[in-house]
């Protein structure tokens, strides 16, 4: 657990105020992220507008009809006087399984090579840990995880590709992604998932939340096929 | 003819570079990676909307550019505002900032830009179709929104209906403007801007931007001095509405409605919520001035608007 953050509130738009807890990224400090997060929605209720928990912020969006800019800062200082952290239980767990396939993941024996083990070295490393869901962004679902061991560290593409297929499991750095839809992205891709990250039909559209914890699990072509996954390999998507 | 059991409705003819289904946004849901979207110039629609009797973020349909051309079903009352888009009602020119009746069988079709980029049509009660996470506003990008929910630009054959009965006309209280020569957008400063050096903080405030072609609902490129900012990276954060990021190359990138929810960029602050409207408005090319403004200027300007429509 990190020392408990001195938060600093700054003015980021006319309706807008960012909350900044930490200055480095750190699993450590996702149980005061939350704790911040559900405190400023309760002292902020209705006049809340949105609220973005990040790695190591939160963008609090308000009703400038019902708070000024002077008003929210004090809710906001208010809000976060002697927060405690979250307890572990707060981020919600998943496993998901993903089929770790050269096809659908291009860049796994690329990696491979690079470190000089088999592929299976790598899926079994990257499905090791628990992951933290940092922030959702770049697409409705989309959640930026860590951090992934140090040996693993991939940078992003040189050039994105136009078209990852929904379901791509990449890595980018010490972060590790699912893309929900099909979309353009830069991530390194080790395999697929059938799971639906981002599902209209579901009660809980966004399977993930900030805060979330997420673990990797190694399944077969015929086990993903089972579960609704798409084998179409990556390279004729394009 | 509305052969089938489908409502009367505006059946889209011909399209042109982009017509949405937009309303005032998707809010409450920032945190699960969905942007805001909505209205870029949601003074315009909200006035289009007031024309009608609506509530000022009822969805109605943005017009970017013009060609657009749709066919009645049924006889109503629809209402314009926002840019001149050269629109005819059968034939006959029709200025935005007013209300006009629409016989079954005629014709309401948008040429190009007179002045002005973006038009807002309204309909009664606003559009009816199924919200989606609260917003019919359709975002292309996250494919939501829209009359599909699946955030598709308005194509040919799709049918626009609504959801109120024709109201009685009403006249606008206010002349409304569109940007002129130059425009000049209000500026809340705040976030990074303390790490930019004093040169290009000088040159932000004194000398002229220009609106780049890079320019679509996500965001809006200018050109103009380079702007130097001593922070390396930066740890992703929260993105407000009009946010003025400054990548690598010093040459902001203005945010809008359907930015990505979250950044790492360094940025000067946002623009007022009223700024973007304006620039919404602006062609590729137009000369733009960033004015600094505190919060509470902004605010008293964006609530002196808010109570023109109560």
């Amino acid at each position: 657990m990190s020392d408990s953050p001195r938060p600093r509130f700054e003015t980021v738009a006319m309706d807008a105020l960012m909350v900044r807890l930490f200055d480095a990224i750190s699993e450590a400090h996702m149980p005061w992220i939350l704790a911040a997060d559900a405190a400023l929605r309760q002292h902020f209720g209705d006049a809340l507008i949105d609220l973005v928990p990040s790695y190591t912020t939160l963008l609090v969006h308000y009703d400038v009809v019902r708070l000024d800019h002077a008003a929210a800062r004090e809710l906001a200082r208010e809000a976060l006087d002697g927060l405690e952290p979250a307890s572990s239980g707060a981020g919600r767990e998943h496993v998901i399984p993903v089929w770790y396939d050269d096809s659908v993941g291009p860049e796994l024996p690329r990696i491979a090579e690079r470190l000089g083990v088999e592929p299976e070295e790598i899926v079994r490393r990257h499905c090791a840990r628990d992951y933290c869901a940092f922030a959702l962004g770049f697409a409705p679902g989309y959640a930026f995880m860590g951090l992934v061991e140090e040996a693993l560290a991939t940078p992003r593409l040189k050039t994105p590709r136009q078209k990852v297929p929904a379901g791509s499991v990449g890595i980018a750095e010490r972060q590790t992604a699912i893309y929900p839809m099909r979309s353009p992205g830069g991530w390194n891709i080790l395999g697929r998932t059938a799971v639906k990250l981002f599902d209209r039909q579901r009660e809980e559209i966004s399977l993930f939340r900030p805060g979330d914890r997420v673990r990797f699990e190694a399944i077969g072509r015929e086990a993903f096929i089972e579960q609704g996954g798409d084998p179409t390999p990556m390279e004729e998507r394009g | 003819m509305n052969s089938s059991s489908q409502p009367a409705g505006l059946v889209v003819e011909r399209t042109g570079p982009l017509a949405l289904v937009e309303d005032g946004g998707r809010f409450g849901v920032r945190h699960l990676g969905v942007t805001q979207g909505g209205a870029l110039d949601w003074v315009s629609l909200g006035w289009a909307n007031w024309l009608l009797g609506n509530a000022p973020d009822a969805a109605g349909i943005e017009i970017a550019i013009g060609g657009l051309a749709l066919k009645a079903e049924a006889t109503t009352r629809l209402a314009l505002a926002g840019a001149d888009l050269g629109a005819e009602l059968d034939g006959q020119p029709l200025a935005p900032g007013a209300s006009f009746m629409i016989e079954a069988g005629q014709r309401l079709t948008f040429g190009q830009p007179v002045a002005g980029l973006r038009a807002y049509l309204a309909v009664p009660g606003g559009i009816d179709a199924e919200p989606f996470m609260g917003s019919l506003s359709s975002v292309m990008r996250e494919q939501l929104g829209g009359l599909d929910g699946q955030g598709r630009a308005l194509g040919v054959g799709d049918r626009i209906g609504w959801r109120g009965a024709t109201p009685e006309a009403r006249e606008l209280p206010v002349s409304l403007s569109l940007p002129d020569e130059e425009t000049t957008l209000e500026l809340v400063a705040g976030a990074q801007i303390a790490h930019f050096d004093g040169a290009s903080l000088f040159a932000a405030f004194n000398q002229p931007w220009r609106v780049d072609s890079r320019a679509d609902r996500m965001g809006v490129r200018l050109t103009g001095p380079v702007l130097r900012c001593g922070l390396g990276g930066m740890i992703s954060e929260g993105i407000p509405l009009g946010a003025v990021q400054v990548p690598p190359d010093g040459q902001p990138i203005l945010l809008l409605n359907d930015r990505q929810t979250v950044g790492g960029y360094p940025r000067l602050g946002a623009l007022t919520p009223l700024a973007c409207t304006r620039l919404a408005q602006c062609m590729p090319g137009s000369a733009i001035r960033l004015q600094a403004v505190t919060p509470w200027q902004a605010s008293k300007a964006n609530r002196r608007q808010l109570d023109r429509w109560r």
